[in-house]
């Protein structure tokens, strides 16, 4: 049999290229209608007043007094209403829809409502927390009181916006008192399990179809459970089905984005110049609801000591409520905050003592059998040594890194070092997701894989197939993969945590390996596969500690860059990046999320601006919000390296989130060695890095 | 109301509309050419591209009135075609397709680009691609798939 890393070409791409698959605005609904949402225009107000213009025969306002069940987005924290009550909390806050045929006389609607607010006074700094962790390895106290030195440093990074090229939509169909949604999603389970508890009515009363998705990095985990709902109430009220399809300013204005952040770190170092303690606060802002925030949190501070074994290690973070629009999942999930700034931190720590950076990081990286930063151990083992030597022979880092350190060359090499944990952080798995997936083997001897994950770009579906063809040693064509559908495939969960490969398809190839030892030629056969958590792994929700994840990737990036002397432009010249994700289950696959993770990255770091002014996004568009176009790519070189996680199928870990991490530290560090200053905070724009060269 | 006439796909169509109506809504709704894709509005995505007498162009800033006695290709109908047959296999081979969002718009790029010009250099490939947004790929693969479609299509433009 070959190499299961060899690509193969994936099931969608022709209906892809010739435009003829059918994404959710695409799709032909008899009779449907359009929706249009009104919006709040106050940061925080009292709505006093709500006044109509008289409304045409067909057309229809859903408001909250319309919502049968609970008026709350079933997320987490269930403190999101369906539509407006009485407060509004963020510019842009869904107030009510406006339903009919046409959208110019829904437009006309919408301009003729006029909503009366009393204003509140809103809040726009980290003042309001509303959640607060905290988590202590080892006793580092003493090492802050006994004459160590003391390092500090406050890093800053700003929104990043997900700019998926097809916008949010969704249709919500009522009939014979069953409420089906379809649309561009990542988790159908979670819309699912949101329009139960807003409808009111039973399980089996709501289905949820996932259409075509046109790219989502995490917008479209949480964010569809909101529009969800909203049409599946405004359907049931109007026993038509309803189109709520966003354009791209709604999108921006209206949708989550990536937390702005403010990370804080204490370092204690002895006289050998080792780190021997350090205190480590996140602050994230979640905008006005909390939605995912609490979990994003707990995802950067298990992050705080990044690659590095700190013994004593003292962290916390809160969650401040700001009135401006939620925050939520954006694909690293509160670790490329964080990643940022370690990555800062503990290169300004060693330039502070005087120390080799390489050296001094080389000392300090985690090394297998070593605890992480919340008491579980790294129990694989860990070839970053391997990885950092083959990129730095990549890019003749070392070379580089001295030539560019000459003043007055702005050219700079910056190297960044990461992991990312797969799957959902501590007993996530175990206690709320409980994965099932089932292969039903059909007469006609192909085998469908029924598992509600989604393919949104990221060639799930190919990879899923190639795993289950694998182990079945069947060809792959003869493997089946639908766009889910509740009614038909159990719940495995959501496609998010870069848990799809190593969680899901680890429960495939289980199941794939039990229909083989059961497969009858002609014969029908459904087989079962529930998650169980490995032995191994022990956490307490309490305390924060323990094996906050299963397994871990590991990545390397080197960027090299060339800041305009006047301009202050930052000229990515080329991207280097080597990973362990365990296995590739389809190299090309891999590769397409590595090249374009490390794109997010680096323009997180570097050009992807977004800010507020009394609370509301100021970019509007993708005129004003930059993503990279063909021009701004730089060459980028991968190597992937074979480190099998045993419990992985076939040897793979998570491989979804992990690339974009290493981007925005990389080009960052780099950005220092060209300017020879210190890079506190992201997006490091031309304003910045002039701010920074004038201060001398 | 204006009639208004033009090739569409190679065939002539006449339609009676809204002159200032965006072509892209023409195409989508009166021609249900869903191929076409809405990525911004503004005319900085490329979803929308379609070929206006060889020429790319944003469907979401034309109005309708404008197409009037113009040869209009869209993917839907481009992809009948031998080009698009190289394409696609250099898209695919490449693993350059992700979501797909913009594939349809980034197709029609590359025959614009290769039309044109049909042996670029990955410069001149960039530079073609630029007003056409990616947010999956990173662009190299795409890049690299438009140089394997003029290799392999030698002769075609």
């Amino acid at each position: 049999m070959s190499d299961i890393s060899r690509s193969i070409n994936k099931q969608d791409t022709n209906a892809k290229t010739s435009g003829s698959i059918e994404y959710i605005s695409d799709m032909k609904i008899e009779g449907a209608l359009h929706a249009r949402t009104l919006r709040s225009t106050m940061a925080r107000a009292r709505i006093t007043n709500i006044e109509f213009p008289e409304i045409p025969t067909g057309y229809y306002i859903v408001d909250r007094s319309d919502v049968p069940g609970m008026n709350r987005v079933k997320i987490i924290f269930d403190d999101m209403p369906v539509f407006a009550e009485e407060e509004v909390r963020h510019i842009g806050e869904p107030i009510l829809l406006v339903v009919g045929e046409d959208r110019a006389v829904i437009k006309e609607i919408i301009d003729g409502i006029k909503v009366e607010y009393e204003p509140l006074v809103p809040e726009f700094g980290y003042v309001n927390s509303v959640i607060h962790y905290d988590y202590e390895k080892g006793d580092g106290e003493k090492y802050f009181k006994d004459g160590s030195r003391i390092i500090t440093g406050e890093y800053k990074t700003g929104y990043q916006e997900h700019i998926y090229l097809e916008p949010q939509g969704i249709i919500g169909i009522f009939e014979d008192g069953k409420s089906t949604v379809i649309g561009s999603m990542q988790c159908p389970y979670y819309i699912k399990n949101a329009v139960v508890q807003a409808l009111g009515i039973e399980n089996d009363k709501v289905r949820i179809q996932q259409a075509a998705t046109g790219g989502a990095f995490g917008g479209k985990e949480e964010f569809p459970s909101l529009i969800g709902c909203q049409v599946a109430v405004a359907s049931m009220k109007i026993g038509r089905p309803v189109r709520l399809i966003y354009d791209r300013v709604e999108d921006i204005e209206s949708t989550t984005k990536r937390h702005p952040s403010l990370i804080k770190f204490k370092a204690a170092v002895d006289e050998d110049n080792n780190i021997r303690a350090m205190k480590v606060h996140v602050s994230l802002d979640s905008g006005a609801y909390i939605g995912l925030s609490g979990v994003v949190l707990q995802r950067a501070m298990i992050a705080a000591s990044g690659v590095y074994t700190i013994d004593n290690l003292s962290v916390s973070g809160d969650v401040f409520e700001t009135n401006t629009v939620p925050n939520g999942a954006f694909r690293g999930f509160g670790a490329p905050q964080m990643f940022f700034a370690i990555e800062m931190f503990i290169n300004h720590v060693a330039q502070e003592l005087g120390e080799d950076n390489l050296e001094f990081r080389s000392r300090h990286l985690a090394k297998q059998g070593e605890a992480t930063s919340t008491g579980g151990h790294f129990r694989d083992p860990i070839i970053m040594n391997k990885m950092i030597d083959k990129v730095m022979e990549m890019s003749d880092y070392k070379t580089k890194r001295k030539q560019y350190s000459a003043k007055d060359d702005f050219r700079g090499i910056g190297m960044s070092w990461y992991l990312h944990g797969c799957g959902f952080t501590g007993s996530g798995e175990q206690k709320h997701i409980k994965a099932v997936v089932r292969l039903r083997k059909e007469k006609d001897n192909t085998v469908t894989v029924l598992a509600a994950n989604t393919e949104m770009g990221q060639g799930a579906f190919t990879t899923l197939r190639k795993i289950a063809a694998g182990v079945l040693e069947i060809p792959v064509e003869r493997v089946i993969y639908n766009n889910p559908d509740t009614d038909l495939v159990p719940d495995s969960g959501p496609t998010v945590a870069s848990r799809t490969i190593m969680i899901v398809g680890g429960l495939i190839a289980r199941a794939a390996l039990k229909l083989k030892e059961q497969w009858v030629d002609g014969e029908e056969i459904l087989i079962e596969e529930r998650y169980k958590q490995p032995d191994y792994v022990e956490w307490d929700d309490e305390t924060l500690t323990g094996d906050a994840y299963p397994a871990y990737s590991w990545g390397v990036n080197v960027a090299e860059v060339e800041v305009d002397k006047a301009t202050y432009e930052v000229n990515i010249r080329n991207l280097w990046g080597v990973y362990d994700i365990g296995k590739a289950i389809d190299e090309r696959i891999i590769i397409g999320q590595i090249e374009g993770g490390l794109l997010q990255g680096v323009a997180y770091g570097t050009i992807e601006v977004m800010d507020t002014k009394d609370g509301r996004i100021r970019q509007r568009n993708v005129t004003d919000y930059i993503i990279p176009t063909a021009c701004d790519c730089a060459p980028v070189e991968t190597v992937i390296m074979d480190n099998p996680f045993p419990l992985g199928p076939y040897g793979a870990k998570g491989a979804g989130e992990l690339p974009l991490v290493g981007g925005a530290p990389a080009v960052a560090l780099a950005i220092e060695n060209a300017i020879g200053k210190k890079v506190m905070k992201i997006p490091a724009t031309p304003e910045y890095i002039m701010e920074l060269l004038e201060n001398d | 109301m204006t009639e208004i006439e033009f090739v569409l796909n190679g065939k002539n169509v006449t339609i009676d509309v809204d002159p200032t109506k965006r072509l892209l809504d023409v195409l989508r709704e009166d021609f249900g050419l869903t191929g076409v894709k809405e990525g911004c509005g503004e005319g900085e995505c490329g979803a929308c591209s379609v070929l206006v007498n060889h020429e790319i162009v944003s469907s979401c800033l034309m109005p309708v009135g404008n197409a009037m006695g113009k040869d209009i290709v869209t993917i839907d109908g481009f992809s009948k075609t031998e080009r698009y047959r190289v394409i696609h296999g250099a898209y695919e081979d490449e693993g350059a397709v992700q979501c797909g969002f913009c594939i349809p718009g980034m197709v029609i790029a590359t025959e614009s680009l290769l039309n044109k010009n049909p042996d670029p250099t990955e410069d001149e490939i960039k530079d073609a691609l630029s007003g056409n947004l990616c947010r999956c790929t990173g662009y190299n693969m795409i890049v690299s798939a438009v140089l394997r479609a003029a290799e392999r299509g030698k002769g075609l433009w």
